[in-house]
């Protein structure tokens, strides 16, 4: 846990003295470049890797009943039988996290009065779906408002997020809930995993490490805003020199705190591919998401399987014939009189 | 590969989202300076810098000050006392809302909301 923050606090140090030194145009230009390249590269090679890999068995996970008989009511939405109820489930999934909506925790209850002893019981717990769920959306929503600084003139539809995003009109700039929400979430998601004694246990630091690397972000993005904040104009300036392959530094008065929030996203870019966080294009090639439930009625071939070598009964006869007619078996076809003498 | 079709179409939408901002850029125009009209005068408040990157703290303080305690008076870094008003000190010599205020403000999709309450300063007033 303190390694990967420190590892976290030493790439923002790097960053730090790197820009102060006068090296902006490694952090600034070279380093982005390298991030989105890896990033896109190492994603769609991933993809293409997990699309190459077979899948032996049918493993759609169940959460209701199964298409059935007539009688007996299908859960459509947790045990769909077609592609179109697996396309529903596929888009719950995504979109609304509806496996750990169904997340349960245990406790023992002692001196229950049931059984009169301890007892085991399970009950919902909602605590990580619904900061999951908060850190994703808040995590697009940022996404989005930075398109202001892609994109000249910004499009509505950016002004539109950013206004409704602040609307409490607390200070100058404005509040934006979904950074302090994002923030939040992050803590919550990270304070699970130390409070938490069985997820603590298996908790490694490639767990840690991409949460500390996300609250690096979101703070110094923070800080960029509300506290030491960069010049907006130039800021602009130069992400358009870098989205339209044209990189300007020259003349270009940018904090170290910016080149510092550069360098976190450069680095997750960087760590993306080869972290648990592909699952964001992994979800979509789960077996256990994206087969249907229709087991009884489609026979899951395993693409590794051998050709089959069938031995039919016709060709076992044609082979056998003689020695079947000698011992006196029935058979389908009787022996050619010239082979028999 | 499996399903060959529906993994290329994905991986064709996720490389478009993906690199987004770098595309998105071809919609409009490209942003090299910010172009704005500077006044003719030439110390404001505070320092260039400083007003670039923290003028809208200072107008949030400016604004605690002269309505919730009644203080009109700032003094300055430099040790300028200088009166807290909008409409007195800064549009003096800030008039120009299209050449000036408004030039970053809506290329980089600010919507300050001063202009709720105060008036818009016009050219030529």
């Amino acid at each position: 846990m303190l390694e990967s923050l420190l590892l976290v606090l030493l790439i923002g140090a790097c960053a730090w003295i790197g820009s102060s030194m006068g090296l902006t145009a490694v952090f600034g230009v070279v380093l982005p470049y390298v991030a989105v390249f890896v990033f896109i590269v190492g994603l769609v090679r991933r993809m293409v890797y997990w699309a190459k890999s077979p899948v032996p068995f049918a493993i759609p996970t169940t959460g209701g009943q199964e298409r059935s008989l007539d009688f007996i009511k299908h859960d459509k939405l947790d045990c769909p039988a077609t592609k179109w109820g697996v396309f529903v489930r596929m888009f719950l999934e995504v979109c609304l996290f509806r496996s750990l909506f169904r997340n349960t925790a245990a406790c023992t209850v002692e001196n229950d009065p049931v059984n009169g002893g301890p007892r085991l019981v399970y009950y919902s717990s909602k605590w990580l779906w619904v900061f999951s769920l908060l850190f994703h959306y808040c995590f697009l929503i940022v996404f989005l408002r930075h398109f202001r600084f892609f994109m000249e003139p910004v499009p509505c539809c950016i002004s539109v997020i950013e206004a409704i995003d602040g609307f409490l009109q607390i200070g100058a700039p404005r509040f934006y809930l979904t950074g302090g929400l994002l923030l939040v979430a992050l803590l919550f998601l990270l304070s699970r995993r130390l409070v938490n004694k069985r997820v603590r246990y298996i908790s490694l630091a490639n767990d840690y490490f991409p949460l500390w690397l996300l609250i690096g972000i979101v703070v110094t993005g923070i800080c960029l805003r509300y506290f030491d904040k960069a010049e907006i104009a130039q800021v602009k300036i130069f992400i358009m020199g870098l989205t339209h392959f044209t990189p300007t530094i020259e003349n270009l008065d940018l904090n170290n705190m910016f080149i510092v929030h550069l360098t976190f996203v450069s680095t997750l870019l960087l760590y993306f591919p080869f972290s648990k966080l592909v699952h964001m294009p992994g979800i979509f090639f789960s077996p256990t998401r994206n087969l249907p439930t229709n087991t009884r009625e489609v026979r899951h071939i395993n693409p590794w399987n051998p050709p089959k070598q069938f031995f039919t009964y016709p060709e076992y006869e044609d082979t056998y014939r003689d020695a079947m007619a000698a011992a006196g078996l029935p058979l389908e076809k009787q022996p050619d009189k010239k082979s028999a003498e | 590969m499996y399903n060959t079709r529906p993994v290329c179409i994905g991986i064709v939408i996720l490389v478009i989202v993906l690199s987004a901002p770098f595309w998105v850029g071809i919609f409009g125009t490209n942003y090299t300076k910010t172009g704005i009209t500077k006044p003719t005068q030439e110390s404001c408040v505070e320092d260039t810098a400083f007003m670039r990157a923290q003028h809208m703290r200072l107008l949030n303080e400016w604004r605690d000050q002269a309505l919730r305690n009644e203080n009109r008076n700032y003094v300055a870094k430099n040790g300028k006392t200088w009166e807290i008003s909008l409409q007195n000190t800064c549009m003096r010599c800030h008039t120009d809302y299209k050449g000036f205020c408004e030039k970053c403000h809506i290329s980089n999709s600010v919507s300050p909301y001063c202009w709720t309450c105060h008036i818009i300063p016009t050219e030529g007033k």
